[in-house]
């Protein structure tokens, strides 16, 4: 076709792209990629038909109405009225008019777009006009943009929804000119300003990508305490784990997480830990307390605190109603979130028995039963509900826990456990108006004996912080599930411990001596600090303890007299006795039996001279890892190298492979925190 | 097995990273080849192929599953180069003075260092209708595809490449004169 050309075209040299540019590139197009998800998720439809669905379509909308939205459209009414309606007004556009290049539509819409400062776009999107038929591009563009404001109309976004409120309003007033003023947008974009404006259309479908709705539960660290002013330290125990899969699945995607997503002590917790058993017959629960030298600190000390729960006989245990509340709502559509929940509840589905019963109630724009109390034996039908869920419309997170509840409930019988596993991305845009009335309506249904755990799916606008807040009023554990041996782990390794409960309200209280230990620092458990009085009182809800479960605390001690003390001793304090003790302080614990009222006690000294194994060495590495993480400043030139040596030389058996994972993301971050 | 580029797009549309990294991994040398024969400077063909990554995620959004990946991919391309060149165009106007010298200067440097061939240095020469289609039919691309690429008929590519044969011939005509 071209044979003249080939022998040209056989001369003709192509340079390779270059390397690192290549992979430079490619790395830009993926941030790019992932800035833009969440926006290019589909609009959610309010599925509700009827009169009913117009009912709620109007709530919605009311509900959803931000103030400032509001102040906009109202600020923009205002000024439409004044431009159509007042001669001055009128003279002001007709001066516009007069004159044809003014960019008058531009003028309303460029200073309402805030450009999002890392999308790369110097390419102008309005290409495409240049090379077709303009007639029939105008009108694609125009529906095109239709389209976009639609999408914005998410409540997440009131700067979009502003630009929407300028754009949309001139159509809605009746002067003529108004008309023009819309049509012209693609007929424009081969004037400067025609690109201006193109932009903003290209940019307001990528601004709600900017608008990160992920809400982290945290706290600042535990600040340093001086044992004379405060020798007591109260805190719940914590046997979540979401942090760490979330830390992971940051670095897994190579960006080191951001510190308020750190939770040292669910990282700490993730792992399994080989403590000593509990003897059959005593508590159900065995504290070890260990001292030893703090890795990144010569002259300080940790104090290692650690629970090993029961494991019960798996065959004596009760028979179990599970109500799994699937959030179907279009925000889980992703390939991370319902399809990796379906996968992770049929694994789940083999570890129950044929006792067991199981309902399934999903909820988008409003609560439903998918499946009525099932026993496990029927596993096809289980396993077809399942599979039957589809992601489309709004989440009504409220509804769908009280009609969970509601099923639990007919489901149980004495002796019978009854949870309700809460799988959702944590996006609760409708229903839940009021945070605390939820989690008090969770308590209410706790004391009843129906307990709520919580898995979280994907990533985007994981509400880290409900998550947590509902787990802990429904006594349950919150769970974080990025990938499938994620949902192994938690489902079928620990499903039992996750389901039963062997002590409630687990409270550690630790006193130090003065005259022993200067100052000290609880590592991690910001979100779970009690007050002092809390100990005692057995009104006090704290964290359960499921079987198997391990549960470990780290303090940071310093001795007095050791030069890394940070405070000054007071001139005009008590005098102390320099003698030194092997007591340095005291710990007690508090539970309740599952379904007591009345808390038992524990108590144990903490001695000095305690061997630490090389579980606590790997707890310690693990917490230098979050501190790390987290910024902390009490480190010194401690670094990720040293806990990864650290945590390689405790590994241990790790049968699971969970250790080697750690020391894996350890290394990955060491990179990431280079760049 | 491998994916084909269709399914790979379709699911980088509806959110998929992966597989949006493979594609453009896929596609990545491919799309510089051709970049640098629009361009037919390596430092252009960098900033050119950079500006489409860049620019290509929120692209997706406008791939229709019918069309071939490729086709879609190459009009993106096309795109941007024609947009890049409108904004040298208003640059070039801005900076009349030192901007061209200094242009000239690293284009020489480049040259000599690629040691690039006469057809792309002819193909420069031609007027960017006739160079971009040249380099999607230099592509491997029959008249139809490009046809489709450009959003022109089969005639129209048909006709500009024996323009840019004539073109081509010319210059080398008077090359050889001198």
């Amino acid at each position: 076709m071209n044979d003249d050309l080939d022998d040209l075209k056989a001369m003709m040299t192509t340079p390779k792209p270059d390397a690192q540019k290549r992979a430079a590139d490619l790395a830009l197009a993926q941030k790019n990629f992932d800035n833009i998800q969440g926006s290019t998720d589909q609009p959610r439809p309010t599925p509700a038909t009827g009169l009913n669905g117009l009912w709620t379509g109007v709530t919605t909308m009311l509900s959803t109405f931000t103030s400032k939205g509001g102040l906009t459209a109202t600020t923009a009414l205002v000024a439409c009225g004044f431009l159509f309606l007042t001669p001055t007004g009128q003279d002001m556009w007709l001066e516009t008019k007069v004159t044809p290049t003014a960019p008058d539509a531009d003028i309303v819409a460029v200073p309402e777009v805030d450009m999002p400062a890392d999308i790369v776009d110097p390419i102008d999107p309005m290409p495409e006009a240049a090379m077709s038929n303009e007639v029939q591009k105008l009108a694609e563009v125009t529906a095109d943009d239709d389209a976009n404001t639609r999408r914005v109309l998410v409540p997440i976004a009131p700067e979009t929804a502003d630009v929407e409120m300028m754009m949309d309003m001139p159509q809605e007033a009746p002067a003529p000119p108004v008309v023009l003023r819309r049509a012209p947008i693609p007929n424009a974009a081969n004037t400067a300003n025609g690109v201006a404006l193109g932009a903003i259309a290209q940019n307001m479908e990528i601004a709600p990508a900017e608008v990160n709705t992920e809400s982290f539960a945290n706290a600042d660290s535990n600040p340093l305490k001086v044992t004379a002013e405060e020798p007591v330290s109260t805190f719940s125990i914590d046997v979540d784990t979401a942090s760490y899969s979330i830390v992971r699945n940051s670095i897994m995607r190579g960006q080191l997480p951001p510190a308020e997503t750190v939770r040292i002590e669910e990282m700490i917790n993730y792992f399994p830990y080989d403590y000593a058993a509990p003897e059959a017959g005593g508590d159900p629960f065995q504290p070890t307390v260990s001292v030893m030298p703090t890795p990144w600190n010569p002259d300080t000390q940790l104090v290692h605190i650690a629970l090993q729960g029961e494991l019960p006989i798996v065959d004596e245990r009760p028979a179990l109603n599970l109500v799994f509340l699937i959030d179907t709502s279009g925000s889980m559509s992703d390939v991370s979130k319902l399809p990796l929940l379906k996968q992770s509840f049929l694994l789940m589905l083999d570890q129950l028995r044929p006792e067991d019963e199981v309902a399934i109630v999903e909820y988008a724009g409003s609560a439903g039963q998918v499946l009525a109390p099932t026993p496990a034996s029927e596993r096809t039908k289980i396993r077809n509900a399942l599979n039957g869920l589809g992601a489309g419309g709004s989440t009504n997170g409220q509804g769908g826990l009280e009609q969970a509840y509601a099923v639990a409930e007919s489901m149980s019988s004495d002796g019978e456990v009854s949870r309700v596993l809460l799988a959702t991305d944590g996006d609760f845009n409708v229903g839940l108006s009021d945070p605390n009335g939820l989690e008090k309506f969770i308590a209410d249904k706790r004391d009843t004996g129906t307990f709520l755990s919580v898995l979280g799916f994907g990533r985007g606008n994981l509400n880290d912080q409900t998550m947590q807040t509902l787990a802990q009023n429904g006594n349950g554990t919150a769970a974080y599930i990025d990938t499938l041996s994620e949902a192994q782990k938690v489902l079928v390794d620990q499903l039992t411990g996750a389901l039963f409960p062997i002590a409630s309200d687990v409270k550690v209280q630790v006193e130090f001596d003065p005259t022993q230990i200067a100052e000290y620092r609880l590592i991690g458990y910001e979100t779970r600090a009690l007050n002092r009085e809390d100990f005692n009182n057995d009104a006090v809800d704290a964290g359960d303890l499921g079987a198997g479960h391990t549960v470990t605390a780290l303090y940071e001690v310093t001795p007095v007299g050791s030069p890394a003390r940070m405070t000054d001793p007071l001139r005009y304090g008590a005098a102390q006795a320099a003698v030194e003790r092997d007591e340095l302080g005291f710990l007690k614990l508090r539970y309740k039996e599952p379904g007591t009222d009345v808390s038992q006690l524990i108590e144990t000294p903490i001695l000095r001279d305690s061997t630490a194994s090389t579980e606590a060495q790997f707890a310690a590495s693990i917490a230098g890892f979050g501190q790390i993480l987290r910024g902390d400043s009490y480190l010194g030139s401690w670094s990720m190298g040293d806990a990864i040596a650290l945590a390689t030389e405790s590994k241990g058996a790790d049968s699971f492979g969970y250790r080697a994972e750690a020391i894996q993301l350890m290394r990955l971050a060491e990179s990431l925190g280079r760049n | 097995m491998t994916t084909s580029d269709e399914d790979l797009a379709y699911a980088a549309a509806s959110g998929d990273g992966q597989a949006f990294a493979s594609l453009l991994d896929r596609h990545y040398d491919r799309l510089f080849a051709y970049c640098f024969r629009m361009t037919g400077q390596r430092s252009e063909a960098e900033d050119l192929t950079q500006d489409i990554c860049a620019a290509l995620p929120a692209k997706l959004a406008s791939y229709q599953r019918r069309a071939k990946v490729t086709t879609w991919l190459y009009r993106v391309a096309m795109n941007a180069a024609h947009d890049r060149r409108r904004k040298q165009a208003t640059y070039a106007k801005a900076s009349d003075g030192w901007g061209d010298w200094e242009n000239a200067r690293t284009a020489v440097i480049h040259e000599t260092a690629e040691q690039i061939d006469w057809l792309t240095q002819a193909m420069a020469q031609l007027a960017p209708d006739l160079r971009d289609t040249l380099a999607l039919v230099l592509d491997d691309m029959t008249h139809a595809a490009a046809a489709e690429v450009m959003g022109v008929s089969e005639g129209t590519i048909s006709w500009r490449i024996s323009e840019a044969k004539k073109a081509l011939k010319a210059i080398k005509e008077k090359e050889d004169a001198q």
